[in-house]
């Protein structure tokens, strides 16, 4: 954790790129007069890989998907490279679908509740590890497991702990008496299953954030507020909450914008389906594309257009919100 | 009397941790599972009469895949680093015009689905042959960390006195020198947190791997273990042996490096 402070304080000194430090050697000055051209060209050289890739690997990828989106591209347009141009006719066709509807209001669903669950876990878990007790730094290295691992191996766990015959979850049931839930099979169920496993997968980047948050609040304030007969629930709604508005506002729009673009566990728990139960519209760009033997790249490219525009709206709301807090 | 307290407070502290982390026994405990017992009902706790066949089947027919996934992360890793700590230098110390914008699209591309992008690579390996290549998918996979890279960088070097670059140019040193010799040694931190985390997010991948290197001769592990669970959808206690030796890098991640992984995520990383 040694590397923390450091991080969070230095990226502030020099941010506008001007040299702060009022000790002007002899040699800075002349170095500044003769080579204030140079200087860029340097700069331009370094920054020169960046671009090019930006460009390459960036640019040219969302581009080609925009064009995907216009044209009429079959499997065999593709190699040929003579798809036909349609303009929005692949747009329509995805907002006329009758999964369009239903992808949209599960991708609400999926993103709120795993956002609210996670936050809230996260929120209590940081200021549970607030205190000092013994373990503190191991049991949190710990939490951060969840996150760490490949995706598809939480996926596939999830998937045989849910499991409808042999599952962990089930048996644990029958222990209490209830009868076997087909977390993974049933209509009604599937959505929230797959909730439960990203709720899972969130809380260590909810708990880190928040409790580097909560690193930052004088420890002086609670100190004042025991002085003045304040309890634990107080000082929680008093001063934590108030001051830790900034960072959980950042954590939920970050939050926001990577689930609205998870792909992975709902595709490897469910596929999406049964039917469109658990389709999201990103699942449903994936599925489109590369989910069936029949790839349909314009209208998953039609869809992946769509998922962008969304994330983009949250993301130019992050960062009005971190412009703010910085000033 | 305090003392007590904060010994309470470690019991509850180990409660959650083992809800938390209950998902993770049950991988483990799975992989130790016999065939036979596999569906047992009320499923054994603890893996009594432990097997290893789970692992044999792991190292008999994943171990290329595994060999892959190490390459891939190795090469992103690489990439990475390249492409993003000159980059960095030059937003944080060159006064580089355009910094500011050029920020902004670094994490704008943060916000790009997954999914999008790997359609538009798609689109365009298939023209150029770089669809089910190692170099293609290390490209691909490079993507998820450039951004989060520079960033990092960026905000590291800031904070490196302008005196260290200043006392260089006196001693004669060019820009390059400087940056290799002076700037590079002290953001050796930055370097391993964005390494660790390029490493990882290859490693993990799957949207990249399931769509650019479905039917190569090199698949990575994801991919593997994605197409074992299609193929052997019983087989639980070998998919799980496959997942916790797909485990094994962020297991050690986590023990040599957890100040690096704490600093990487609160500095903005987000996994994809």
């Amino acid at each position: 954790m040694t590397t923390l402070p450091v991080r969070v304080g230095a990226a502030r000194p020099d941010a506008g790129g001007a040299v702060g430090t009022p000790a002007p050697l002899p040699p800075k000055q002349r170095s500044r007069r003769t080579s204030f051209g140079t200087n860029q060209w340097v700069a331009l050289a370094f920054v020169a890989p960046l671009i090019a890739y930006l460009v390459i690997f960036y640019a040219f990828p969302l581009y080609r998907n925009i064009e995907l989106s216009l044209h009429d591209y079959t499997p065999r347009a593709f190699v040929q490279g003579n798809a036909a141009f349609v303009g929005i006719e692949n747009y329509v066709a995805v907002f006329g679908s009758k999964t369009f509807p239903k992808a949209l209001a599960n991708t609400a669903l999926f993103t709120i509740v795993s956002i609210a669950f996670q936050f809230g876990i996260g929120l209590i878990l940081a200021v549970f590890f607030r205190n000092n007790f013994r373990l503190n730094g191991v049991l949190r290295g710990l939490f951060l497991v969840p996150w760490l691992l490949p995706l598809i191996v939480s996926a596939s766990t999830w998937s045989s702990m849910m499991n409808s015959d042999n599952g962990v979850i089930n048996s644990a049931l029958a222990v209490i008496g209830v009868a076997p839930v087909n977390w993974l099979t049933s209509p009604d169920l599937v959505l929230a299953s797959v909730i439960i496993a990203n709720i899972w997968l969130g809380i260590p980047f909810n708990l880190v954030v928040l409790y580097s948050g909560l690193q930052n609040i004088p420890e002086d304030l609670y100190e004042a507020a025991s002085l003045d007969g304040a309890n634990a629930w107080q000082k929680f709604w008093r001063i934590t909450f108030p001051l830790l508005r900034p960072v959980s506002l950042i954590t939920i729009l970050l939050g926001l914008i990577y689930t609205l673009k998870v792909v992975d566990i709902i595709w490897i728990m469910t596929a999406g389906g049964p039917g469109d139960s658990s389709t999201t519209l990103a699942t449903w760009s994936y599925r489109e594309a590369f989910g069936t033997g029949n790839p349909d790249f314009s209208p998953a490219a039609a869809v992946g257009n769509v998922l962008i525009l969304i994330a983009l709206i949250f993301g130019f709301i992050y960062l009005r919100i971190q412009n703010r807090t910085e000033k | 009397m305090s003392h007590r307290r904060s010994w309470w407070k470690t019991g509850i502290g180990l409660v959650l941790t083992a809800v938390m982390l209950f998902p993770v026994y049950w991988m483990i405990n799975v992989s130790f599972t016999k065939t036979s017992d596999l569906r047992d009902s009320p499923p054994n706790l603890f893996p009594f009469a432990p097997t290893l066949d789970g692992y044999t089947a792991v190292l008999s027919q994943q171990l290329p895949y595994l060999g892959t996934s190490l390459l891939i992360g190795l090469g992103t890793v690489l990439v990475t680093l390249v492409i993003s700590a000159p980059a960095g230098y030059a937003l944080a110390k060159l006064r580089l015009r355009g910094a500011a914008p050029l920020t902004f699209i670094l994490l704008v591309a943060q916000m790009i689905p997954g999914v999008v992008m790997a359609m538009g690579f798609y689109a365009i390996y298939l023209n150029s042959g770089l669809l089910n290549t190692v170099g293609g998918l290390i490209l691909a996979d490079s993507t998820i960390a450039v951004p989060f890279g520079v960033l990092l960088f960026t905000a590291f070097m800031s904070g490196i006195p302008n005196e260290l670059i200043q006392a260089a140019t006196v001693d004669g040193a060019g820009p390059w020198r400087t940056f290799r010799s002076i700037i590079l040694p002290v953001s050796r931190n930055s370097a391993i947190t964005v390494s660790l985390f390029a490493f990882l997010w290859a490693w993990s991948d799957f949207i990249f791997a399931s769509t650019l290197s479905r039917s190569g001769q090199f698949l990575p592990i994801t991919l593997g273990i994605y197409k074992y669970i299609g193929n052997n959808t019983s087989q639980w206690n070998a998919i799980m042996a496959t997942a916790v030796v797909a485990s094994i890098p962020a297991a050690i991640l986590l023990i040599v490096a957890q100040r690096y992984v704490a600093a990487g995520v609160t500095a903005g990383a987000v996994k994809d």
